[in-house]
C-alpha cells in the first residue's frame, strides 16, 4: 500500500502547478491512473481524503480517471483497448502490436476559477 | 471555470532524480538492475549465488532494501563486495532519493554492476523508477503461476522474469508453461529464465544474461530527461 506516498506526491505536484495561477482558485483536480501504474484508485482516493484534511486543498474535488491499457497495430495503424491480455489487433488480427498507453500516473487537468482570486497561501498543503 | 490540461507526472520529482541516476550510471558504464519479487521468492539468495560466482575481481555492489533489519546486508557482505542496507522503516518500496542516499560515497567509476534489491512486494515498487537500466522480477514456483495476471504492472515493467526454486517443481502444483504463458501475455517481449538457487541449475544462463545485458548498456546512449 503505497497510495499514501502517491497522495502526498499528488499534493506536492499540485502545489507546484498552483503557482501558475496566482489569481485563481483550483476547484477540481483530474488525475489519470493507468491500469499498469500499480496504483489502486480506491486506495488513492481514500488517502487523498486523509492527506488534504486540514490543508488548503480540503475543498478541492479530485477526479480519478482510469486509463486502460492500449496497443497500436503496426500493420493497420489501429489503436485499441486491450482486454483480458489479448494484444492481437481486433481489426486485422495481426499479432505485431505495440504498447501505446495505460501506465500513466498523471495530474491530467485542473479546473481553475479565475474570478475568485485566492489570497497568497490559502491553497497549500500547509496545515491550518 | 477554466479547465487547464497538464499531463504532469505525479512522481515527476522521483522521475527527475531517477533520470539523473540513470545518466550517471550510463556515464560510468554501470549496469543497474532493480530486483523485485514477493517476500521469500529468493532475491537475496539469487544475489548470494551471483556474488559467489562472479569472482573476487568483479566490480559489483548491492543496495538492499528492507522495512526492518540489516539481515540481508549481513548475508551479502560475506562475499567481500560493497553492500549497503537501506532500511525504509515502514515504507513498502524504495524510491530514487533512497538510492541517491544509499550510493553516498561509492564511486560509480569503480563499478560495472549495481544490484538494487527492492523491498519484498510485487505492487508498490512497480510505481517507482530508481534509475535502473532494467527491472527484474523473480517468481518462485511455490507461488501461483497466475501471479503475472494478478500483478500485471510489475511483470509488464520488468525486462526479465527469473523463475526460481525450480528444484521444487516435483513437489508443488506449479504449471511452469502456464506461468511463462501468463507472463508473456502481459509482456510479450519478456525474457524468461528458470533457475534453482539451491542446486545451481540455470545460474549459468543468468550470468550470461547479465553479461549480455551489460554489453547492451554500453552501447545505448541515455539522456537525463
Amino acid at each position: 500500500m503505497h497510495e499514501m506516498a502517491i497522495a502526498l506526491s499528488v499534493l506536492d505536484a499540485l502545489e507546484k502547478e498552483a503557482g501558475r495561477f496566482p489569481n485563481g482558485r483550483i476547484e477540481k483536480v483530474g488525475l489519470r491512473v493507468g491500469e499498469l501504474a500499480g496504483v489502486d484508485s480506491g486506495a488513492l482516493r481514500f488517502c487523498l481524503e486523509a492527506a488534504v484534511r486540514g490543508t488548503g486543498w480540503e475543498p478541492v474535488i479530485f477526479e480519478i480517471e482510469p486509463s486502460p491499457r492500449r496497443h497500436r497495430c503496426e500493420r493497420c495503424g489501429r489503436t485499441f483497448v486491450v482486454t483480458d491480455y489479448k494484444t492481437n489487433c481486433p481489426g486485422c488480427g495481426d499479432g505485431g502490436t505495440v504498447f501505446a498507453g495505460g501506465d500513466e500516473l498523471e495530474l491530467a487537468y485542473l479546473e481553475v476559477d479565475q474570478n475568485e482570486p485566492c489570497g497568497a497561501g490559502t491553497q497549500s498543503s500547509e496545515r491550518k | 471555470m477554466n479547465r487547464v490540461g497538464l499531463e504532469r507526472k505525479v512522481l515527476s520529482e522521483n522521475d527527475r532524480l531517477a533520470g539523473q541516476l540513470r545518466a550517471q550510471m550510463a556515464e560510468n558504464d554501470v549496469l543497474c538492475l532493480n530486483l523485485i519479487s514477493s517476500p521469500g521468492a529468493g532475491k537475496t539468495t539469487l544475489l548470494e549465488r551471483t556474488l559467489d560466482r562472479l569472482g573476487a575481481d568483479a566490480r559489483v555492489a548491492v543496495l538492499t532494501g528492507d522495512i526492518q533489519t540489516d539481515n540481508d546486508a549481513a548475508r551479502l557482505k560475506r562475499y567481500g563486495f560493497p553492500v549497503r542496507q537501506i532500511t525504509t522503516g515502514g515504507t513498502c518500496h524504495l524510491d530514487a532519493r533512497m538510492i541517491e542516499r544509499g550510493l553516498a560515497d561509492w564511486r560509480l567509476a569503480d563499478l560495472d554492476l549495481l544490484f538494487i534489491e527492492n523491498v519484498g512486494n510485487l505492487v508498490c515498487p512497480s510505481s517507482y523508477d530508481l534509475g535502473e537500466a532494467a527491472k527484474v522480477v523473480i517468481l518462485s514456483v511455490t507461488e501461483g503461476e497466475d501471479k503475472p495476471l494478478k500483478y500485471p504492472s510489475i511483470f509488464f515493467k520488468s525486462e526479465l522474469m527469473v523463475i526460481n526454486k525450480t528444484d521444487l517443481l516435483p513437489y508443488v502444483p506449479f504449471d511452469l508453461a502456464a506461468a511463462e504463458r501468463n507472463a508473456r501475455s502481459v509482456h510479450p517481449a519478456m525474457d524468461i529464465l528458470r533457475v534453482s538457487c539451491s542446486t545451481g541449475g540455470g545460474l549459468d544462463d543468468w550470468l550470461v544474461w547479465l553479461r549480455e545485458r551489460r554489453q547492451r548498456t554500453l552501447h545505448t546512449p541515455v539522456s537525463a530527461d
